[in-house]
């Protein structure tokens, strides 16, 4: 890369860089060559960059007026809603935010699996974005807690006790997650303490997944490998740093409806009674976004199963590069994994909806169904797929295509030649 | 590999393997406060039992009373809810437990209300056995809180308690 080339106009800037190169770093992100065929699925890395900022800038806010206690936290938010300057506003960028940083980050992962991003050499930014996805869940969780509702409390319960699925440690393990023999004030301090240290660890990976990405450089739709920097890429900025915030402010235009037309649509009516440990609210559902995990935990009929099942169906995700045999990255020139991309994509939609029904019946069988199908797809057909699928022709740069040649380049020169001969 | 590759340990390995040694038992020491802070402190253990009064609980009637930040059932069963828990197989049992084990009157079943699946609190009067049912992944219990249908692996557990009077019991 030509970074190494960089020197700085100024006396002072000279001066500074050869000391701590942070003008280099910067030169670096402005030029770093970017595929010139990224599309807009391209641009919620973006975007979940912003999510990260807004949760954690809105998160220290709350946290001044918040109270980690379980006999004055519900009351706390309450004054928050009502009495805090733009309290309500805050809040809800929050509560909401989260949601929208959990969609982008499905679409974020969904985009990575159709383009196959996460193949070599592209291995450790995606175990590096599952780690994150992993801590998402687990900060999202705890801080679903915070508000001391009759949800939160439930949730709080429910999950917990997933740990007491291990074998002759699971009761110390709950009691020690807990701080009691039951969720309580303990439980709710601590959630509190880790719900505030756990995006700042996120904000690190992030870092450590960006560099990981600077490496091999973007994926891109047709996902072959390019030559950096050439004809093929342009500079970051301004040419995607201009569209990514495009697409951001067409994210905030929906990210603004649900703040101010619906704030409540992604929550739960029951978390605005109070935490009561003798009362469980008669139907528990978790936030939309853990809902396909909660119905694989449920569609297993043993315990310790159905929670071996559920991290299980997060840690096939960690191992898919190896998992995925095909060579050819994009489905673009993948046909038959094209199919099964979308089957997997209704999947786990169907996964999700039957985990906000309740377990019996026929959405119990539907949902093993699709729990069967979601290891199926990626422990048994991707790795066979990508020995057996008869990939198309892919070409051997972006340029080509676009000027009208075949995804081939061979294909290319026989015309050129036929041409010719004419 | 030849013989003279094999080294003898010498005294500066034995040092190194020593030192080595020594750091990871006090990294150890020094990790296991930091855990163990998060266990359940003097304060919570202290409230490890509580009475209560049964005096006012009629045949049929159930009471639910808070134990350790959990809610304890208290059912005083009729005759008949005995004799349809006593008259059970044990073989049918998911977890084969004797009723006359889990109520040591029979007339009084004490037991947590704590859903052995992940935590809920069931329902009373409900579910196949109109006994007891969870609401959140479909458990049902049968009137002597033993498992019979659902994802919960074991039977409802019973607390520690003792009947310290005709009309008190003590939990814990």
């Amino acid at each position: 890369m030509s970074d190494h080339d960089y020197q700085p106009n100024s006396k002072l800037g000279k001066w500074f860089n050869d000391r701590l190169p942070l003008l280099t770093l910067s030169s670096h992100l402005r030029e770093y060559p970017t595929p010139k065929n990224l599309n807009y699925w391209w641009t919620f890395g973006g975007i979940l960059t912003f999510c990260l900022i807004v949760q954690i800038v809105t998160g220290i806010i709350l946290g001044m007026h918040y109270i980690a206690n379980a006999d004055l936290a519900f009351e706390s938010v309450e004054h928050i809603m009502r009495d805090v300057n733009y309290g309500w506003l805050i809040r809800y960028v929050h509560a909401n935010g989260s949601s929208m940083f959990f969609l982008a980050v499905y679409i974020h992962i969904f985009r990575a699996l159709y383009y196959g991003s996460y193949k070599s050499p592209r291995e450790i930014i995606w175990i590096i974005g599952m780690i994150i996805y992993f801590l998402m869940m687990a900060t999202a969780f705890m801080g679903y807690v915070l508000p001391w509702g009759q949800m939160s409390f439930w949730g709080a319960t429910v999950i917990t006790n997933l740990f007491s699925a291990v074998p002759f440690v699971g009761e110390s393990i709950t009691n020690w997650l807990w701080g009691g023999y039951a969720v309580g004030n303990p439980t709710l301090t601590r959630f509190f303490s880790l719900h505030y240290l756990l995006p700042f660890l996120i904000l690190g990976l992030v870092i450590l997944h960006i560099w990981a990405l600077h490496v091999p450089g973007n994926n891109n739709p047709i996902g072959i490998e390019i030559k950096q920097p050439s004809k093929d890429t342009v500079p970051f900025h301004p040419y995607i740093v201009i569209k990514d915030l495009f697409a951001l402010i067409l994210f905030l235009i929906v990210f603004a409806f649900f703040v101010f037309y619906s704030p409540n649509l992604l929550g739960h009516a029951d978390n605005y009674i109070e935490a009561n440990p003798l009362v469980t609210p008669a139907h528990i559902v978790p936030e939309w976004y853990l809902l396909p995990f909660y119905a694989i935990l449920r569609s297993i009929p043993d315990k310790l199963f159905g929670v071996i099942a559920m991290f299980a169906s997060i840690f096939v995700l960690v191992i898919l590069p190896w998992l995925d045999t095909s060579k050819v990255k994009s489905a673009i020139f993948r046909p038959i994994y094209k199919q099964f991309y979308w089957f997997l994509v209704a999947d786990v939609i169907i996964l999700g909806y039957m985990g906000a029904m309740p377990a019996e019946g026929t959405y119990l069988i539907i949902a093993r169904i699709a729990t069967a199908y979601y290891f199926l797809h990626f422990l048994i057909i991707l790795p066979f797929l990508g020995k057996k699928e008869k990939t198309l022709d892919v070409p051997l740069n972006i340029t080509e295509p676009v000027l009208g040649g075949y995804p081939n380049q061979a294909k290319t020169k026989e015309k050129s030649n036929i041409k010719e001969n004419l | 590999m030849s013989e003279s590759d094999k080294k003898k340990p010498n005294r500066r390995d034995f040092i190194l393997t020593a030192t080595t040694a020594a750091g990871a038992v006090g990294i150890g020491a020094a990790a296991w406060p930091l855990i163990d802070q998060m266990n359940p402190d003097a304060s919570v253990k202290a409230l490890a039992s509580t009475e209560v009064d049964i005096s006012g609980v009629e045949p049929g009637q159930s009471i639910t009373v808070l134990w350790r930040g959990k809610p304890v059932f208290i059912k005083r069963r009729t005759q008949e809810e005995i004799d349809s828990a006593r008259a059970v197989d044990l073989k049918d049992l998911k977890h084969p437990e004797k009723d006359e084990d889990r109520a040591k009157d029979p007339e009084w079943l004490v037991m947590l209300g704590v859903c052995t699946h992940l935590g809920c609190v069931p329902l009373t009067d409900k579910g196949d056995y109109n006994a007891w049912f969870c609401p959140c992944h479909g458990s049902h219990y049968d009137t002597s809180g033993r498992i019979r249908k659902g994802p919960a692996p074991t039977n409802l557990e019973v607390p520690k308690y003792v009947f310290v009077n005709s009309k008190t019991i003590k939990i814990g």
